[in-house]
Formats: C-alpha cells, sequence, structure tokens
C-alpha cells in the first residue's frame, strides 16, 4: 500500500468511454453512451440524474451484473486492473470482496425464505473463502452491531418479512460489508424509505465510510441526499456525463444548463412567502374523531387512523404529511367511502356520509376527483387518453359527441396535452406516455366533472424532480382557475411548503400537530414535526452541512 | 412452531374439510343408487329370484328406505370405520385393506416420475430459455398430456413390454419398481405439462429477483444461486400444485390399473361399477375423498416450512 497522499493520486476507479447497449427484441437501445468519470480513493462520488440517465446501468456494468442482452464497450479499470471483458468467474473475485453494492429496495433485495443468519453466512461464504462456523457465527454479530442493528443475536433468526425497510437496508449493508470491500456502490439506497429512516442510514454510510476507510459511489436521482453525503458530483443525461465536480462548486456554479435547470426544479422547504388570508365559511370537508380499522375479529385488527380531527375550506389545499403507516392515505380514502371507517364522523358539505342516502354518496363522489401516486396503474392501459378522460363525462354529465369533444380538448388543452404538430394526444394509450404525461392525463380526468374537492395522495412521488416542479405548477394553476379545494397528501415537505395552505402532521394515525403551513413548518412545535423537518436534507451542501452541525 | 393462530387456521381448515367430505359423499352416494339396473336381480344372474328372497335382501341391506335414511346409516358405519358390505356378503374395508398396498405404491411411483421429470424439465427450459430446448420440453410435456391414458397405456404396452421386452406387459408379480414402472410413468405423464410450466414460470421469475442481484453481487456462484437462492422459493408453488396432484394421481390409477391389470384400489372399483356393487363404489370413493382432502390439507402446512412469511399467518 502507497501513503494516503499518493493513493489520491490515482483513482481507485476509473471510468472511460462507457457504452451500454441492450438488445431489446433485436433493436439496440443505448443505456449509457460514452460516459467517463472517476472515483478517488476515500472520497464519497454521487452520480446524480433523472430516471432513464444511465445512472444505475452504470453502476451495474461496474461489477458486470447488467443482463445477457447488454453489451458492454470501452473502459473500467479499477485499482489499476480493467474489469471490462472479464467473465462471470473472474468478476466473482471481485464481487462483494473489493467491490460491493446496495440496493434501493432491501426488502427484495433479500431472500424472502431464508433467514438473516443464513443469508449473512452465504456472503461470508462467498467472499471469504476458508471461514468455519463459529467464526460464521461472530462475524455475523460483528457485521449486525457494525451496522447498528439491536438485538443481533435474535435478528439472526429472523426472516425479512420481520424486518422494517431501514433495518432491512442495514442488513443489506452488512451483506456488502462482509467482505471489507474497498469500494461500496449505493444504488439510490434510501429511496424507498422514510425520511426519518433515510437520515439514519445515511448517518450510517457516513460513519461507516469513515471509520473503514470505505469509498463509496452513491447513485440518486435526490439532490438533498447529494447535499448531504457526497464529496463531489457527477450529473448524468441521457446515458451521458454532462457535469462534473466538487459538490459545492456544482450546487452553487453548475457548469451545464441541464444541472442547473435540475437544480431549479428541486423543491425548498422554506421558499415560499406567507400566504394570503382566506375567508372562512362552511368548511367544506370536516372529519372529526375518525377512526379507520383494518382486519377483522379473526386475524385481529390494526387502527390505521386513531381519532383524527381535520376540515378542509372551500378552494384551500391542505397538505397531509406523514411517513409510512401514518394513516395519511387511509383519510383520503376514507373521505370517498373506500375505508372501513369504524368510529368518527366525516361530513361532506352538510352531509354525513354515516346517514347518508344512495343518492346523496353518489352525488357526493361525483363532486370529488381523485389523483393516485402511481398513474402507471391508477390509468387503464387499454384505454387511449381520450377514453380515459371522456369516461366521467360520458356517465355523469351523459355528454355526447361534438360536446363530449370540446370539453375534452378544453381539458387536456389545460393539463398542458393541448393540439400538437404531431400525432394528438387524445389517441395515444398511456404506454406512448412518460410518466409525467401519464400523471397529467390522470388530472384531467380527476377534474373532468369540475370535482368540489380534490384527494391528490402522492401525486408527484413517482416523477423525476423535473417533471414533479412542471405537475405542479400545472396542478397549481388548475387549482386557481377551478377553484377547488384539496387534499394532499404527501411524504414530501418541500412540496407541501410549495403548494399548500394549511399543513396536518400525521403520526401512528394520529395529528402531531396543524396549522398554517408557515406557521408549522417555519415554526414547529412539536418533536416530531421538527424530526421531520430536521431529516430531510436540504439541496444545499452548505446549508446541509450546517444543518447536520446543529 | 405451533402457536394459537396456526391452530386456528388448521381448525378452521378441518371445518372446510368436514363440510367438502359431506356434501360430496352424499352427492356420490345419490348417482351411485341412481344408476340404472338393479343390484339385487343381478346378484341372481339368469335364475329369476322370488320375490319374497328379493325383499328380504332389500330389507338386508337397507334398500328399501329413503336414501337420505340410507346416506346417514352409511355415515353412521363410517364412525365405526365400517364402509359396509358389499352385494356379495364382503366387507368393503376388508377387500380395501388387500388392495391399498398397490394403489398407494403406483401412486406414490408416478408422484416421484411427475417431481423428478417435471421439476427437472421446467428448470432445464428456464436456464435454457427462449432455446430449442425450451420449446421442446414445452411441445413434447402438452403433446403427451393431450394423449388419453388408456391410449398412451397401450402403447406404453405395445412398444415397452410387447416389443422391447424392457417391463413386464401387465400384473404385478415381478413386484415393485418393475412392474411399476410403465404404469407410473403414464401416470405421471399427465401432469408433466403442469409441473414443468409451473417450475419454469416461477425460476424464471425467481432469476429476476433483486435478491439474485444481491447474491451475484457478492460473488456466490451461480451454480449455487441457481440451485439454493432461487431453487427454495420458486418450488414453493410447485409443491402446492404437486401436493393436490397427489390425490388425482390416485384417481389416475383407477383407469391405468385397469390397463396393466394391477391387483389395487382403482382397479376393484372398475370392476364394482361394471357389477354394481354400490357399497363398495361410495366406500372406495370416500377413502379417495378422504385421501384428497387430507393431502391438500397437509400441503398447506408444508406450505408454511417452505415460505415463512405463510407460517406467521
Amino acid at each position: 500500500m502507497t501513503s494516503p497522499a499518493a493513493r489520491e493520486q490515482v483513482p481507485l476507479l476509473s471510468v472511460r468511454d462507457l457504452r451500454v447497449v441492450f438488445d431489446v427484441s433485436g433493436r439496440p437501445v443505448t443505456g449509457v453512451d460514452s460516459a467517463g468519470f472517476d472515483v478517488r480513493a476515500g472520497e464519497v462520488l454521487a452520480v446524480v440524474g433523472e430516471s432513464g440517465s444511465g445512472k444505475s446501468v452504470t453502476a451495474m456494468s461496474v461489477l458486470g451484473l447488467l443482463p445477457e442482452t447488454a453489451t458492454v464497450t470501452g473502459s473500467i479499470r479499477f485499482d489499476g486492473v480493467e474489469l471490462t471483458g472479464r467473465d462471470d468467474r473472474a468478476m466473482r473475485v471481485v464481487r462483494g470482496r473489493r467491490i460491493a453494492m446496495i440496493f434501493q429496495d432491501p426488502l427484495a433485495a433479500l431472500n424472502p425464505t431464508f433467514t438473516i443468519g443464513w443469508q449473512l453466512a452465504e456472503a461470508l461464504r462467498a467472499t471469504r473463502p476458508g471461514i468455519r462456523g463459529d467464526q460464521i457465527r461472530r462475524a455475523s454479530l460483528d457485521l449486525l452491531e457494525s451496522v447498528e442493528l439491536g438485538d443481533a443475536e435474535r435478528r439472526l433468526r429472523h426472516c425479512p418479512h420481520q424486518l422494517s425497510g431501514g433495518q432491512a437496508q442495514r442488513v443489506v449493508i452488512a451483506l456488502a460489508l462482509a467482505g471489507e470491500p474497498e469500494l461500496l456502490i449505493a444504488d439510490e439506497p434510501t429511496t424507498a424509505l422514510d425520511v426519518t429512516v433515510q437520515a439514519e442510514v445515511l448517518g450510517l454510510l457516513r460513519r461507516l465510510q469513515h471509520e473503514r476507510r470505505m469509498t463509496v459511489m452513491i447513485i440518486t436521482h435526490d439532490m438533498g441526499v447529494v447535499a448531504d453525503i457526497a464529496d463531489r458530483v457527477v450529473v448524468m443525461r441521457s446515458g451521458a456525463v454532462v457535469e462534473s465536480g466538487d459538490v459545492e462548486q456544482v450546487f452553487a456554479r453548475p457548469s451545464a444548463a441541464y444541472t442547473a435547470d435540475l437544480l431549479a426544479a428541486v423543491p425548498r422547504l422554506g421558499s415560499r412567502g406567507p400566504a394570503a388570508e382566506r375567508d372562512g365559511g362552511r368548511p367544506l370537508v370536516q372529519v372529526e374523531a375518525l377512526t379507520v380499522e383494518y382486519g377483522n375479529l379473526l386475524r385481529g385488527t390494526f387502527r390505521a387512523v386513531d381519532g383524527v380531527d381535520l376540515r378542509i375550506d372551500r378552494g384551500e389545499i391542505l397538505g397531509l404529511v406523514g411517513e409510512s403507516g401514518s394513516g395519511k392515505t387511509s383519510i383520503g380514502r376514507a373521505l370517498i367511502g373506500l375505508a372501513p371507517v369504524s368510529g368518527g364522523r366525516v361530513v361532506l358539505d352538510g352531509i354525513d356520509l354515516r346517514s347518508a342516502s344512495r343518492s346523496q354518496r353518489a352525488g357526493l363522489r361525483r363532486r370529488i376527483g381523485v389523483v393516485f401516486q402511481n398513474p402507471a396503474t391508477s390509468i387503464n392501459p387499454r384505454y387511449t387518453v381520450e377514453q380515459t378522460v371522456s369516461e366521467p363525462l360520458a356517465v355523469h354529465r351523459g355528454l355526447r359527441g361534438s360536446e363530449l369533444d370540446q370539453r375534452v380538448d378544453r381539458l387536456l388543452a389545460a393539463v398542458g396535452l393541448g393540439p400538437t404538430a404531431g400525432r394528438s394526444w387524445r389517441q395515444r394509450y398511456p404506454h406512448e406516455l412518460s410518466g409525467g404525461q401519464r400523471q397529467r392525463v390522470a388530472i384531467a380526468r380527476a377534474v373532468a366533472l369540475d370535482p368540489d374537492l380534490l384527494i391528490a395522495d402522492e401525486p408527484t412521488s413517482a416523477l423525476d424532480v423535473s417533471v414533479q416542479a412542471v405537475v405542479l405548477d400545472t396542478f397549481r394553476e388548475l387549482q386557481e382557475r377551478l377553484g377547488f379545494a384539496c387534499l394532499f397528501v404527501s411524504h414530501d415537505l418541500a412540496v407541501v411548503d410549495e403548494l399548500c395552505d394549511r399543513v396536518v402532521v400525521l403520526q401512528g394515525g394520529r395529528v402531531v400537530e396543524s396549522g398554517e403551513r408557515t406557521a408549522v413548518l417555519a415554526d414547529p412545535q412539536q418533536d416530531y414535526t421538527r424530526q421531520l423537518i430536521a431529516s430531510a436534507p436540504y439541496p444545499d451542501p452548505v446549508i446541509q452541512r450546517s444543518r447536520r452541525a446543529a | 412452531m405451533i402457536t394459537g393462530r396456526t391452530a386456528l387456521r388448521v381448525g378452521q381448515r378441518l371445518l372446510g374439510l368436514v363440510v367438502v367430505f359431506l356434501g360430496v359423499t352424499f352427492v356420490i352416494y345419490l348417482m351411485v343408487f341412481s344408476l340404472p339396473g338393479d343390484p339385487i336381480r343381478a346378484l341372481g344372474g339368469d335364475r329369476p329370484l322370488t320375490e319374497t328372497v328379493i325383499a328380504n335382501l332389500r330389507a338386508e341391506y337397507h334398500l328399501d328406505e329413503p336414501v337420505g335414511e340410507q346416506y346417514l346409516r352409511f355415515l353412521g358405519g363410517l364412525l365405526h370405520g365400517d364402509l359396509g358390505t358389499s352385494f356379495t356378503g364382503r366387507s368393503v374395508t376388508e377387500q380395501l385393506r388387500e388392495r391399498w398396498p398397490v394403489t398407494i405404491v403406483l401412486a406414490l411411483t408416478a408422484w416421484v416420475f411427475e417431481i423428478v421429470l417435471g421439476v427437472g424439465l421446467g428448470i432445464l427450459a428456464a436456464l435454457r430459455r427462449g432455446t430449442v430446448i425450451d420449446k421442446g420440453v414445452l411441445a413434447a410435456t402438452i403433446v403427451l398430456s393431450a394423449i388419453p391414458v388408456f391410449v398412451l397405456g397401450s402403447v406404453a404396452q405395445l412398444v415397452f413390454g410387447v416389443r422391447l421386452g424392457w417391463f413386464p406387459v401387465a400384473g404385478s408379480r415381478e413386484g415393485w419398481p418393475i412392474s411399476f414402472i410403465l404404469p407410473g410413468l403414464v401416470i405421471a405423464v399427465f401432469g408433466l405439462a403442469s409441473v414443468s410450466r409451473l417450475t419454469r414460470g416461477s425460476m424464471l421469475e425467481g432469476l429476476g429477483a433483486d435478491y439474485v442481484r444481491t447474491a451475484r453481487s457478492l460473488g456466490v456462484p451461480p451454480r449455487r444461486v441457481v440451485g439454493v437462492h432461487v431453487l427454495r422459493n420458486s418450488l414453493i408453488p410447485t409443491v402446492t400444485y404437486l401436493g393436490t396432484d397427489l390425490g388425482y394421481l390416485l384417481g389416475g390409477t383407477v383407469i391405468v390399473e385397469g390397463i396393466f391389470n394391477l391387483p389395487g384400489v382403482g382397479n376393484l372399483l372398475v370392476t364394482s361399477i361394471r357389477a354394481h356393487e354400490g357399497p363398495t363404489v361410495v366406500g372406495i370413493s370416500t377413502a379417495l375423498i378422504v385421501i384428497f382432502l387430507l393431502t391438500s390439507l397437509l400441503v398447506d402446512l408444508a406450505h408454511g416450512l417452505l415460505d415463512p412469511r405463510i407460517r406467521r399467518g
């Protein structure tokens, strides 16, 4: 080993002219197009980009884990040795022992049918040849301890389904550490996790990197994560590297226009000033002591919502914030009568849902629009855009012919899918649309009946930031023009801050804090709200560093 | 580990089992006793019986009672392990006891063939996805399962028994395994298409799973990834199928035992149907149903052993 100073001169990993082409049923599709960058020993390098930028494909090609349909050309040199062109047997010596990887969905990354102990033993056997029984057990316990998973003895006997997402990611990290690798590649390691858990996992990665003098290459779409953990940044777009440099420099003075756009699109907490006052009047939605329980007597019940009070005024956007399991989605479902309400009242425009007649319910439902998180599954894949948007109009309003046509045209124009020079949006199927376009179609369908209330359940969580920014703009414009009230369910405080008038913070089915947006987010009164705000990394390395120090 | 929840689940299943059992046996009872022909007159053969003898016999076998009452009497007998008495005066339970070993051995032989060949072909097809091997397995298994059992049985007898002389043409004189290989294969062939398709599908799903990527990223050798990491997950649906299929295999023995002249329960069932031996037919059917229901219960429990998520219920 050379001295630390000398080691920094030679990059640990050096990627040059990397090109990855996939054979998609006989047609070549380029995943990575002449990408090049260095990872220096001991640093944390973040590779950022939106979906389709080739960042994950790049990561997978380093370990030779791409499917057989992929052709990799160019050069990937690790510690002076060329990795491209090596066969699987030769790569196995590198995998786990010198370069290890952790993944986006930790629960899927673990084998559901084997215990944690078995999987750790398997990783140890694969990466430390010759290791024996009692050594395996001791090493397994050490690994679980180093990833701060408590009660390690008992955890060894557990199966993955008995772990939470955060715990599972700790186990995946422990597996990756089994072979004491020099380079850890983390592919969106916190994307599937709640913000408070994300903060813990990022903290753990930072500590491990420091203690073990490990080099980390983190793949992410989240500028907050980059600002939190990275020393240097590589920005990718459409398979190519558009910019790379120190994290402060890239955030403060991006050299590529794309980087600047990307940074501008990221919602920032506290960037919007206080909103104008609204007049009260009778609230459109009044929820009192709402309790929602799932399950049955035989299997036991689970209380998802536990005595929640909230109201939504006309024309108001109420942000419903919480982590997974907080009951935010169940409240939205209770408003449209899709959740098993076991207690409390839901009053919509003066009508109590419990005592409402069938026709009253139907009438109310017509006045509520819903947008779901994943447009890929909430839109019928066999319907054209036109069919999707016109269905509620034909069913509820009985519109036909040219009247229907004009209405659909107006709706599509309102969500930014107006007439184009090419093929009309109306005749396209969902698979011919991007994620953002699909979500616009879903929004157009939701507002087709000019609803009084729109329930939006994480409508932009599945979208890239730049797409999210545009969809949120569309949403805001529509809301101002049509004046509907909205229950905006989200885990993202910055998005809620940009869009909402009032905020309700939920934890474990109960309301922790509620009030005007500026009051709750700028001056939180409850510890949990403070913790949520502190956990979400701020997309600026300088500010984030001072927040972390505080 | 038996928890309260597991016990509750088994209890629920057992209750469902009783309901299904009562329904199915009653339907069989009705069907057998509405078959055309009079078993009592048939007893006499060509010699007509006097009316008094017929009336006495009817009373003895309770044939003069309404069907519902007869069925209840049958159930009462069942509680004492008595499946009734055939018109020739022999206890059905006795007859079954002699013949069960042959049928069980035959069904298990067929089952082993189905597991080894079906799972093997399925894994092969999955690993060689899209190649000639994959397509060949699909075509061959489907064609074979489309051929009626009696055609397949007779052809197998002709080719491997008569022409090649590898196996006995019929009978069980040469004992296990030689006498059971051919009939076992004929029964197993029918399930091969399903088992191999099922295994192939779940293997492919498993090969594409995230945890396979994890194992590969740690340098676990490919053979171990397929044979240990993937196989355990992928066998879960196959095990379910194979378990329920054991019941069908027992049914499959009925015809094949006839073709290969094996002295098993199936053979007895065929001859009993021909001879209008109502009590024997009902007795055998009842026994088959019980076995069928019990295997599906066992499959459910075995499932839990393979998949820890189900164990917790």
